[in-house]
């Protein structure tokens, strides 16, 4: 029952802007919550106010973006607090995978922990990718964890990276704590079926 | 070479030892309450994930719960969608939930002992640090984060490093007026607040054995008080007849097979510990905490202590304390005016606490302008004291007499103190703003004590009031 993750398919969300950190993700006002269910509608909600204050459109209401699934962004990408909330805001709007030239280290743990990959690309190549998203939204992209590539169709944009033992969490779904205890299933069963007081319950 | 009931309990609940080095142990219980459940369940829907075995899993509503009145919906409404939440969780996952309308609800770690739910020789989890409680049974009890619950709710399993033992051995008679609580502040101010880090602590010796369940809960519930996330005693004969007859206890033919199956996890005679501390219970006396962690206490009758007789790498947090409290080092704690008296929570809300507590009360009044709270742990202990005639005793001394809940302990219902107020509180934790107030202060103390301090409206002596009652 591993959740490996090997591809992610969809279309993608440009967010141009380095520091773009966790309060600005999901503002501390909506972490006092009982579920993290919530919590997708409110991901960068002020900076969507003042876009719209300002007349202009933040991606993440963009309606051409609204089903996008990669999210691709710039430099030290997810600093500040090391609350879970702003992945986890992320990952209820629907993002399942980020691409950017560099991530806080808290936030690629977290995003890691929730099964969202986090991969790194040149500078340059992140402004080429956000511009030919900002051209054709409606376009279909692969992240493809295992060869680390991303990938139109089948031709190659360019390569992405992430760390050898990060790359093989995802592809064996050991990023999973879950996953890896629910693996010992029939151990599991095993051990209960020989704890005595299970049997007078 | 024989081994701990620690090692034993842990030995038959292992799954498999995992790739990180850690354990994979399989929890025979969890108890689920309703602040940190609910992002487990939302991860459990998300990920499409089963509930393995949810007969496993028992709910209660506790800390958000006023104690006013049950009455529904409740006024606060993030606890109303709190409540409402755990009742969807456990309904949609078939998870018994001990509900407050049929009057069987109360504190998670009051009503696992009381249903009969904890059993020696049980892991038991809980997101709630004060799991250690369930150890008074022998049980291996601990408390879990929202991410560990997630993984109990899917696999009934956890991963998790073992810890080392240390046991804790007190001997001898207590004295009058000195009761389990003083006994567990008495070890935490000697081991620390950080002594039990990577410790469960085994809990031993004539003194702990003389006691009754109640007051081995109350020394194992503070356990992780003294950094120590596993507390437990060996199960014994009082631990059989206490859980026999209990709604989940084994039954019938059962039971004989389950007594022997306790008698087999005790520690052996010749268990070796990584470390062993003794205490006698004749240097304990009625004990007092003056700062702002749990290991900052005093006898009663001692004094606050110098800055001088402080160790260096305590002296930031020693006057962070002080200036905190508003106390004067050196200065006697006998006769630190208080405001409030609170008498309650998983640590000394259960009948014998109450009973104890009445016992000081009785004949007397609360001091005019005090607020004197009795809540009782559970909704079952409410109807017996009530049976015993308890409440009329603490309403006629002009104490409220509320419902069950954990209340004052950390203030996150209604019940709250105001500013700087200073309560006499018998429940586990003097932290900064505990008690609801960013600037309120907490004195914990027994039941008795804080019965006491509630009469004279300042810190006393409960061994002179018992003395007197003699006379």
């Amino acid at each position: 029952m591993l959740m490996k993750i090997d591809k992610i398919i969809g279309s993608a969300i440009p967010l141009k802007g380095n520091d773009i950190d966790t309060d600005r993700i999901i503002p501390a006002r909506f972490l006092k919550c009982v579920v993290f269910d919530g919590l997708g509608h409110h991901v960068f909600e002020d900076d969507r106010r003042e876009e719209k204050s300002r007349g202009s459109v933040h991606p993440f209401d963009h309606p051409e973006y609204k089903k996008g699934t990669i999210l691709v962004v710039n430099n030290n990408f997810g600093c500040g607090s090391s609350r879970e909330h702003a992945p986890q805001a992320l990952k209820r709007f629907g993002i399942k995978a980020i691409i950017g030239e560099s991530f806080a280290e808290i936030f690629f743990g977290n995003c890691l922990a929730l099964g969202v990959p986090c991969l790194r690309v040149g500078e340059k190549e992140a402004a080429l990718i956000q511009t030919m998203i900002e051209e054709k939204p409606s376009e279909q992209y692969t992240v493809d964890i295992s060869d680390l590539t991303l990938k139109k169709g089948k031709d190659v944009i360019c390569p992405l990276f992430m760390q050898g033992t990060v790359q093989e969490q995802f592809l064996s779904g050991t990023w999973d704590v879950t996953g890896i205890l629910l693996e010992n299933q029939s151990l599991i069963k095993q051990v209960a079926s020989r704890l005595p007081y299970l049997n007078w319950a | 070479m024989g081994k701990t009931l620690y090692e034993k309990v842990l030995e038959i609940h292992t799954v498999a030892k995992l790739p990180s080095g850690h354990l994979q142990l399989f929890v025979g219980t969890q108890l689920l309450h309703e602040v940190t459940s609910p992002q487990a369940f939302a991860m459990i829907r998300e990920r499409d994930l089963k509930v393995l075995y949810p007969s496993r899993n028992f709910a209660t509503a506790d800390h958000i719960i006023p104690t006013t009145s049950y009455q529904r919906p409740f006024a606060d409404t993030v606890a109303e969608e709190m409540m409402q939440a755990l009742e969807k969780n456990t309904a949609d996952f078939r998870i018994r939930f001990f509900d407050l309308e049929k009057e069987e609800g109360g504190i998670v770690h009051v009503i696992g002992p009381e249903q009969g739910i904890t059993q020696p020789g049980m892991t038991i989890t809980c997101g709630d640090s004060h799991t250690s409680t369930h150890g008074a049974f022998g049980a291996i009890a601990f408390g879990i984060g929202t991410s560990q619950i997630r993984d109990v709710l899917a696999t009934q399993t956890l991963s998790m490093e073992p810890l080392k033992v240390r046991q804790v051995r007190i001997e001898g008679k207590l004295n009058p007026g000195v009761y389990a609580k003083d006994v567990i502040l008495f070890v935490i101010n000697k081991l620390g607040v950080k002594g039990g880090v990577g410790y469960a602590y085994e809990f031993a010796g004539s003194t702990i054995e003389a006691m009754n369940m109640e007051e081995r809960m109350t020394i194992c519930n503070m356990a992780i008080e003294a950094g120590a996330r596993v507390g437990y005693v060996n199960p014994d004969q009082k631990t059989y007849d206490y859980l026999k007859g209990k709604p989940y206890a084994p039954k019938d033919k059962d039971w004989d097979k389950a007594v022997s199956f306790y008698e087999s996890v005790r520690t052996d005679p010749d268990a070796r510990f990584d470390d062993t501390v003794v205490f006698q219970a004749s240097s304990i006396e009625p004990m007092v905490t003056w700062g702002i962690t749990p290991g900052q206490s005093v006898a009663v009758t001692g004094n606050i202590p110098l800055a001088a007789s402080v160790p260096p790498g305590e002296q930031k947090l020693f006057k962070e304390a002080l200036e905190y409290m508003s106390f004067t080092e050196g200065t006697p704690i006998l006769g630190t005016p208080v405001d409030v008296a609170f008498i309650g929570s998983c640590t000394n809300g259960r009948l014998s606490d109450l009973e104890a507590a009445a016992e000081i009360v009785r004949g007397h009044q609360v001091k005019k302008g005090m607020l004197a709270l009795v809540v009782p742990g559970s909704q079952k202990i409410k109807r017996q004291a009530e049976q015993m005639g308890l409440h009329t005793i603490f309403k006629e001394a002009g104490f409220e007499w509320r419902e069950a809940g954990c209340s004052l302990c950390l203030a996150m219902n209604p019940d709250q103190l105001k500013g700087k107020q200073i309560s006499a509180s018998s429940s586990n934790r003097n932290f900064k703003g505990r008690q609801g107030s960013p600037t309120g202060r907490t004195l914990l103390m027994s039941p008795a004590m804080v019965a006491c301090a509630s009469i004279y409206g300042v810190v006393s002596d409960v061994r002179e009031l018992i003395q007197e009652r003699k006379k």
